[in-house]
């Protein structure tokens, strides 16, 4: 085992250490130390990445001395190496582009407490990105869920309060259902890693034992997973907490943490449980109906919203429910382009919310449309990623959101008749919708204000984060432009999945 | 001019809902008849007429809000009262539902589950069967438990006592009451130390003198716990939770100012600082030496020895000493937000 | 009935569970709400406590030497519960924290009141 085998493992370590010493840190100190560290975890990722393209299969990585069924591992394969890399390379971005308005929402003192949780919550989307055990699984969703309250609740206003209030309800209950889910499943197969599992409930569905039992395991986990990450009837607690949090940590929850829900549900179907006895069991229908639904109500309810930032957090729904669509299609083109949305809505939704940021600030911190007029103008960079982030919303070519859309249409064609018919109305209503209210916000952001209206004068942003947006937006093009190899390794990186 | 104004008062449902209501008010009729007049007189506007729109458009804008906010009020009364009784009722009844039917799927399914205290249930498997033929001689811990999570299953209770860590620093965002950048407090944390104050027990001779015979033993008590965490049961997590329970006694009964002088913020940090930071890079060693197949080079001691069982002794200590302390400080910050 | 006689910890653990959800669902009261999910990770707890239970054997504490699987029950719930209740005191922890903070601002502990109340806050 070479060096480079180690560094996913030293990716987690890392970011668990600096979550621990930022605890005795200075502001300035612990920033920094939060910037290099996601900047450490994006080049272990990548050298992690270059190392699984070489090799044919996933290789386990042994958490002690004991070998799989009996100890903690983690499992890495080109798959994860790609999440993680684009996982740690959106979060560089926004931390770069976000970290500079952190006085604004967290009191000084607290700062090192901020910086402790963007770390912990890098450590919890890795581990969660490479783990192999069901019951890590559960403990590192509870740090995330923690971390993810705390970042929000930095801010201290009533909203904020309320929102995270129902947040936690809601993930508490989703925590508890999965966590019955595993202890069922610990119950009627005795394992707890995911490829003894796998052997075990294939055996299971083939002995017809215990078959009741493990229906109701694949709905409490799923149930569990989607509550947890937003999709549509569950997505109550989503729209006013990613509004009210301070803007780099809406970035880091809608962009980054709810992806990492979604990759474990991935894993459990593909891992654990198989496709096949998904597709049996008609879960991914379940699934479909809801990722159509949330696409198009979250639509008409962003559409509805006079406050920007809840707009962006209602199409953050509507995006989920992309994922949701591709996962619930239940062929390899499906999830694909569903792994694929995970990638681009990452980026894009990231830097929309922190350019949004920037637009309301330059409007003196008024967040209906109307105050919003010509903040185009006022802060010229801002105004060019946010149009460009929704151009990829919207699905305009060249973008990663125009791919995704192209996929998950060509994947549609693979099946006859309703599922057909509706993922292409779908598709068609959703970028419809979608371009009346993003159409909406560019044209409102590029007008000439109403006169009554005096801006008071703020700082203009900091040359790197302009810097960092207009990387990220280079990120979304590419990903538009040079999806070919990204789709060819999620494609081979899912075939290493069962 | 006119269509741009499409503010609250004359946008689509707000006409559409006053015409259910009782159809429009005068005022309404005039402020449409205005508008529509606006739109034809457009072309010919003087600089008079320019600045008297302005004013009127301000001022219905005003009157707009002012309505908007009354409305508001008025939705919110309403929501209190008779809506607030209606939707319960449905939500009720759709909770109850949703409950009853869930307790009736489960208890289908565990109808379907292993039977209870079957020695040939499928959790009794290789992996059990392992850990307790082999457990004392890989781990040295003559306890299987904490063998099983101290060193089989190490990430996990890593992971859990990140969760701790975690924990204490969003209560400690959520609680804490820092002080100005001058040292003087504000009026928050005058206003948490008063009423702190009001409800502190006074040096009452009968807690205190129990405390001083009772706080030791609790303590000893604790560190027996943890350090016979590998030899019987027990462990870091209970035995924490017993010398922090020890300590809070003491707190209640002597204030802040006694215990203060031996437990501040900055013992609180240090020692889960050192302790986490000791178990993560402790654990980290063993993991990577384990994963690329060399030795760790850690004696495991005779089972049953109190020195025994490598790493989960010093790390019990570990965990012990984090579960302490973040249970003291979570009182402390409940109690008035601060050490 | 006879099925779940038989498995009567893990009924008890089910019931507690749904008993827990609904304390959740339908109490206002934040303290209430805190204590039904308690009630629930306990449930849960129960359960797969239940799990590991084999009929006369003993604690998993090698005793004299003896070293064989028939002689203890099954040590892997029991870790599995400790994770899960340092992860519930944590959550206990955070939960009650966040009802301080709204108590101080809102002085009420009903979550409908206090949403009625923050949404006026910037009318």
């Amino acid at each position: 085992m070479s060096l480079v085998h180690n560094f996913p493992f030293f990716s987690i370590l890392l970011c668990m250490v600096a979550g621990i010493f930022s605890s005795m840190l200075k502001k300035e100190a612990a920033k920094w130390v939060t910037l290099s560290v996601s900047l450490g975890v994006l080049v272990l990722s990548a050298f992690t990445l270059h190392l699984t393209l070489g090799l044919d299969d996933n290789y386990p990585f042994m958490m002690g001395h004991v070998p799989a069924p009996w100890g903690n591992e983690i499992r890495i394969g080109r798959l994860e190496a790609l999440m993680a890399t684009g996982v740690s390379a959106v979060l560089f971005l926004s931390l770069i582009a976000g970290f500079y308005h952190a006085p604004a929402f967290v009191s000084e003192q607290k700062t090192n407490l901020y910086c402790i949780m963007v770390d912990l919550a890098l450590a919890a989307v890795l581990v969660l990105i490479y783990t192999n055990d069901l019951f890590t699984v559960y403990v590192f969703i509870e740090i995330m869920t923690i971390a993810s309250c705390a970042l929000v609740v930095v801010r201290q206003n009533g909203h904020t309060l309320v929102a995270i209030t129902r947040y936690m309800i809601m993930h508490l209950f989703g925590s508890g259902l999965l966590l019955l889910g595993i202890a069922m499943l610990y119950g009627i197969t005795g394992h707890l890693l995911m490829e003894p599992l796998g052997i075990a409930v294939r055996q299971l569905v083939l002995t017809g034992q215990y078959n009741g039992p493990l229906t109701v395991v694949i709905a409490l986990i799923t149930a569990g997973l989607a509550i947890k990450s937003a999709m549509f009837p569950f997505h109550g607690w989503a729209p006013d907490t990613y509004a009210f949090a301070p803007p780099l940590s809406s970035a880091i929850l809608s962009g980054i943490i709810s992806k990492a829900y979604i990759f474990v549900m991935i894993k459990f179907f593909y891992r654990v449980v198989g496709m096949e006895l998904i597709i049996s069991q008609q879960v991914h229908q379940f699934l479909f109906i809801c990722g159509v639904a949330g696409m198009i109500i979250a639509s008409v309810l962003a559409i509805s919203q006079r406050d920007i930032r809840r707009m962006i957090a209602y199409s953050s729904v509507a995006q989920i429910g992309y994922v949701y669509m591709g996962l619930g299609m239940g062929n390899t083109a499906g999830v694909e382009a569903a792994v694929f949305q995970m990638l681009v809505h990452a980026t894009v939704k990231s830097v929309l919310f922190l350019s949004t940021y920037e637009l309301i600030n330059v409007s003196g911190d008024r967040k209906r449309f109307r105050y919003l007029h010509g903040a185009g103008y006022r802060n010229v960079p801002a105004g060019i990623v946010f149009t460009f982030a929704a151009m990829s919303m919207v699905g305009i070519p060249f973008t990663g959101g125009f791919i995704v859309k192209l996929n998950l249409a060509i994947s549609g064609m693979a099946f006859g008749g309703w599922v057909r018919a509706l993922v292409l109305i779908a598709l068609a209503m959703s970028t419809l919708l979608n371009a009346v209210y993003f159409l909406h916000t560019v044209v409102s952001i590029y007008r000439r204000p109403t006169q009554e209206l005096v801006y008071p004068a703020v700082d203009p942003m900091p040359r790197y984060a302009a810097a960092a947006m207009l990387a990220s937006l280079l990120l979304i093009v590419y990903l538009g432009v040079g999806s070919e190899p990204i789709l060819q390794v999620i494609e081979t990186g899912l075939k290493t999945f069962s | 001019m006119s269509k741009r104004r499409s503010d609250w008062q004359t946008r689509p449902q707000a006409r559409i809902r006053k015409w259910f209501q009782q159809g429009f008010t005068a005022l309404d009729d005039e402020i449409i008849n205005q508008i529509s007049q606006q739109t034809i007189q457009q072309p010919e506007v003087s600089q008079m007429m320019e600045a008297q729109r302005e004013a009127m458009d301000t001022r219905r804008y005003e009157r707009s809000l002012a309505l908007e906010r009354l409305e508001r009020h008025e939705l919110q009364a309403w929501v209190r009262t008779r809506g607030r009784k209606a939707i319960g009722r449905v939500y009720v009844a759709l909770a109850l539902a949703m409950a009853v039917l869930m307790i009736f799927f489960l208890l289908e399914t565990v109808a379907h589950m292993p039977r209870f205290g079957d020695p040939n249930a499928p959790v009794t498997n290789e992996v059990t069967e392992r850990y307790i033929t082999r457990g004392v001689e890989e781990t040295g811990a003559v306890n299987i438990v904490a063998g099983m999570i101290l060193d089989y299953r190490a990430f996990d209770t890593l992971g859990e006592s990140t969760v701790l860590f975690i924990a204490a620093s969003a209560v400690l965002i959520l609680l804490r009451i820092d002080r100005r950048k001058d040292g003087t407090p504000v009026q928050e944390l005058i206003a948490a130390e008063s009423d702190d104050r009001h409800y502190e027990p006074r040096a009452d001779r009968i807690l205190q003198g129990s405390v001083m015979v009772l706080t030791p033993i609790i303590l000893l008590f604790g560190i027996y716990i943890i350090l016979n965490g590998h030899l019987s049961p027990g462990g870091g997590f209970s035995g924490g939770a017993i010398i922090s329970a020890g300590l809070i006694l003491y707190l209640d009964a002597f204030g802040f100012d006694k215990a203060g002088r031996f437990f501040t913020y900055k013992t609180f940090a240090w020692v889960s600082f050192f302790s986490l930071s000791f178990y993560a890079l402790a654990k980290a060693y063993s993991f990577y030496m384990g994963a690329n197949g060399l030795p760790s080079g850690i004696p495991l001691g005779t089972p049953g020895a109190i020195l025994s069982g490598g790493l989960i002794m010093p790390l019990n200590i570990a965990v012990g000493m984090v579960v302490s302390c973040t249970m003291y400080i979570f009182y402390a910050l409940f109690r008035k937000g601060g050490l | 009935m006879q099925l779940l006689y038989e498995n009567l910890e893990q009924t008890v653990a089910v019931i507690l569970f749904g008993i827990g959800f609904t304390i959740l669902l339908l109490q206002r009261n934040l303290i209430r709400k805190i204590i039904g999910l308690n009630i629930m990770d306990t449930a849960i707890y129960l359960f797969l406590a239940s799990m590991g239970y084999i009929s006369g054997r003993k604690a998993p504490i090698v005793v004299d030497g003896v070293t064989e699987v028939s002689a203890y029950i099954n040590p892997i719930p029991a870790g599995l519960v400790l994770t899960g209740i340092v992860v519930s005191v944590s959550f206990t922890g955070i939960l009650l924290a966040l009802t301080v903070r709204l108590y101080r601002r809102y002085n009420t502990l009903d979550i409908d009141v206090i949403a009625l109340l923050a949404k006026g806050e910037d009318a």
